[in-house]
C-alpha cells in the first residue's frame, strides 16, 4: 500500500468532504477536526443531560397523569439523546469517564440555557417550545454532518425529538388560554425564556472564529445568525396565534427582507453563564456530581452481579 | 473495584421479522444481559424492532479503511459480472 503524507492525506479528506462523502471512525481524519467533534459531540451530550435537570424538578408535580407521563417520555428521551451522542465521541477515541469527569470539573461546556431556572410548571411549556424548538433548528442540518455517527445520532434525535416541541407548545397554548393567573403564569415563561433560547444558537458571527473551519468540514451548515433569524421568523407567528408578546420592544417585520427583526442581544450575560456565573450553574454541577458519586455502588455492583452470573454459567 | 466505565456493545436490531439486524448504535453495560435490557430501553421505545442482538465492541474486527481502495476496487474490467454485458434479442423474455 502506498503511504501517503500528511499533506496529500489531508486534501484527500477535504476532497470527500467537498464531495459530501460521510468521514467514518476508522478513516483519516486531521487532528483538529477529531478535536472539535470530540468538544462540539460532548458538549452537546453534556447539554443533554444537564438538561434533564430543570425539567426532572417539575415531574413530581406535573399538574395531571397525562402532564407527568409526556414529561417523564420526554426527560427519559433526553437521556437517551445523550448516550447517543456520547456514544459518537467515543467513536472518536473520546474516553467516556473523561468526558464526563471534564463536565463535572466545570472544563467542558454545556448549553447556557440550562442554567436558566424553572420557576414554574409553565416553564415547562416554555422550554419545550422554545429550548427544543431552537435545539430543533439546530440539529436538523447536523443530520447533514459531515461525521458519520454524529450525523446518525442526529438523525434518531430529531425523529424523537419532533414531539417535544410539540407538547411544550400544547401547555403554553392550554395555560395562554387559561384563566388570566394562567395566561400571566405563560407570558411570564416566554418573558424569561426568549432571551435565554435566542443566545442557544451561541455568538453572532462576527465573534464566532471558529465557525468558519467548521463550515469548510461541513460539521456546520448554517451559521448561528442565520439559524438564529430562522427561528424568531418561526416563533413570533406561534406567539402571535396564542396571544403571547415576545418581550422584545424593537421586535418588527422588515418587509423587503421578508425577516423579522429583532433587538440586541444581552451578550455580556450570555458570556457571565458560559463563565458558570448564571443562575443554576453550581446547583446544576453539583446535581451531576452528586449523581455520579451516588450511583457509584450500582455500578460497581452491576459488575460484581455479572461477574458472578458468568461464574454461574461456566459451572 | 476502579471506578471504570462497564464495556462497550455494539447494538443491532431486527425492525421486523423476514429484515435482517442491523447496527443502530452502542451502550455501556456490565454483561451481555444488561446489555439487552438497556438496548431494549434506548433503542426501542419506539416499536423500532423485535429482536436485539449485542455484541461486545471489542469483537468486532474490521477491514482496514485505509484498504478500501484495493479491497473494493470496482472490478470494471470484468464487466460480464453484470446482466447488461449481455445481449438479449428482442422478443426473450423472463431472462
Amino acid at each position: 500500500m502506498k503511504v501517503l503524507n500528511t499533506e496529500e492525506l489531508n486534501r484527500k479528506f477535504q476532497e470527500k468532504i467537498d464531495n459530501d462523502i460521510k468521514i467514518e471512525p476508522n478513516d483519516w481524519m486531521p487532528d483538529a477536526y477529531r478535536q472539535t467533534l470530540i468538544r462540539q459531540i460532548s458538549q452537546h451530550a453534556h447539554s443533554e443531560i444537564v438538561g434533564m435537570l430543570p425539567e426532572g424538578n417539575w415531574i413530581t408535580r406535573a399538574p395531571n397523569l397525562r402532564r407527568k407521563a409526556v414529561l417523564l417520555a420526554k426527560v427519559q428521551d433526553e437521556a437517551g439523546h445523550g448516550l447517543y451522542l456520547y456514544s459518537a465521541t467515543e467513536t472518536l477515541g473520546a474516553d467516556r469517564e473523561d468526558t464526563i469527569d471534564d463536565l463535572h470539573s466545570g472544563k467542558a461546556k454545556y448549553s447556557s440555557i440550562f442554567n436558566y431556572p424553572t420557576l414554574s410548571w409553565a416553564d415547562m411549556g416554555a422550554i419545550g417550545w422554545l429550548v427544543d424548538g431552537a435545539a430543533i433548528m439546530n440539529q436538523v442540518p447536523l443530520c447533514r454532518c459531515s461525521y458519520g455517527p454524529y450525523a446518525r445520532a442526529m438523525v434518531r434525535v430529531c425523529k424523537e425529538e419532533s414531539f417535544h416541541q410539540r407538547q411544550g407548545f400544547e401547555i403554553m397554548m392550554k395555560l395562554a388560554n387559561g384563566t388570566p393567573e394562567q395566561k400571566d403564569m405563560a407570558q411570564d415563561a416566554l418573558n424569561r425564556f426568549w432571551w435565554p433560547a435566542l443566545m442557544m444558537f451561541g455568538p453572532s458571527d462576527d465573534d464566532s472564529p471558529n465557525s468558519q473551519q467548521s463550515m469548510k468540514w461541513k460539521i456546520k451548515r448554517f451559521s448561528n445568525d442565520d439559524l438564529r433569524q430562522q427561528f424568531v421568523d418561526a416563533t413570533v407567528a406561534q406567539a402571535a396565534l396564542i396571544g403571547l408578546t415576545i418581550p422584545d420592544l424593537d421586535l418588527k417585520f422588515d418587509k423587503k427582507s421578508g425577516h423579522y427583526i429583532f433587538g440586541e442581544i444581552n451578550w455580556n450575560e450570555f458570556y457571565e453563564v458560559v463563565k458558570g456565573n448564571g443562575p443554576c450553574n453550581k446547583e446544576r454541577l453539583d446535581a451531576r456530581r452528586k449523581a455520579k458519586e451516588n450511583g457509584l455502588w450500582v455500578r460497581e455492583a452491576a459488575m460484581a452481579f455479572s461477574a458472578k452470573r458468568a461464574i454461574k454459567k461456566s459451572a | 473495584m476502579t471506578n471504570k466505565d462497564w464495556p462497550l456493545w455494539e447494538i443491532f436490531i431486527r425492525s421486523k421479522q423476514g429484515l435482517n439486524h442491523k447496527h443502530v448504535g452502542s451502550l455501556r453495560a456490565a454483561d451481555a444481559e444488561m446489555a439487552v435490557e438497556n438496548a431494549r430501553d434506548v433503542y426501542t421505545r419506539r416499536s423500532e424492532g423485535i429482536s436485539i442482538w449485542v455484541i461486545e465492541s471489542n469483537n468486532i474486527h474490521a477491514s482496514d479503511s485505509s484498504d478500501a481502495d484495493m479491497l473494493f476496487e470496482p472490478s470494471n474490467t470484468k464487466v460480464y459480472r453484470h446482466p447488461t454485458f449481455y445481449d438479449v434479442p428482442d422478443g426473450i423474455s423472463h431472462m
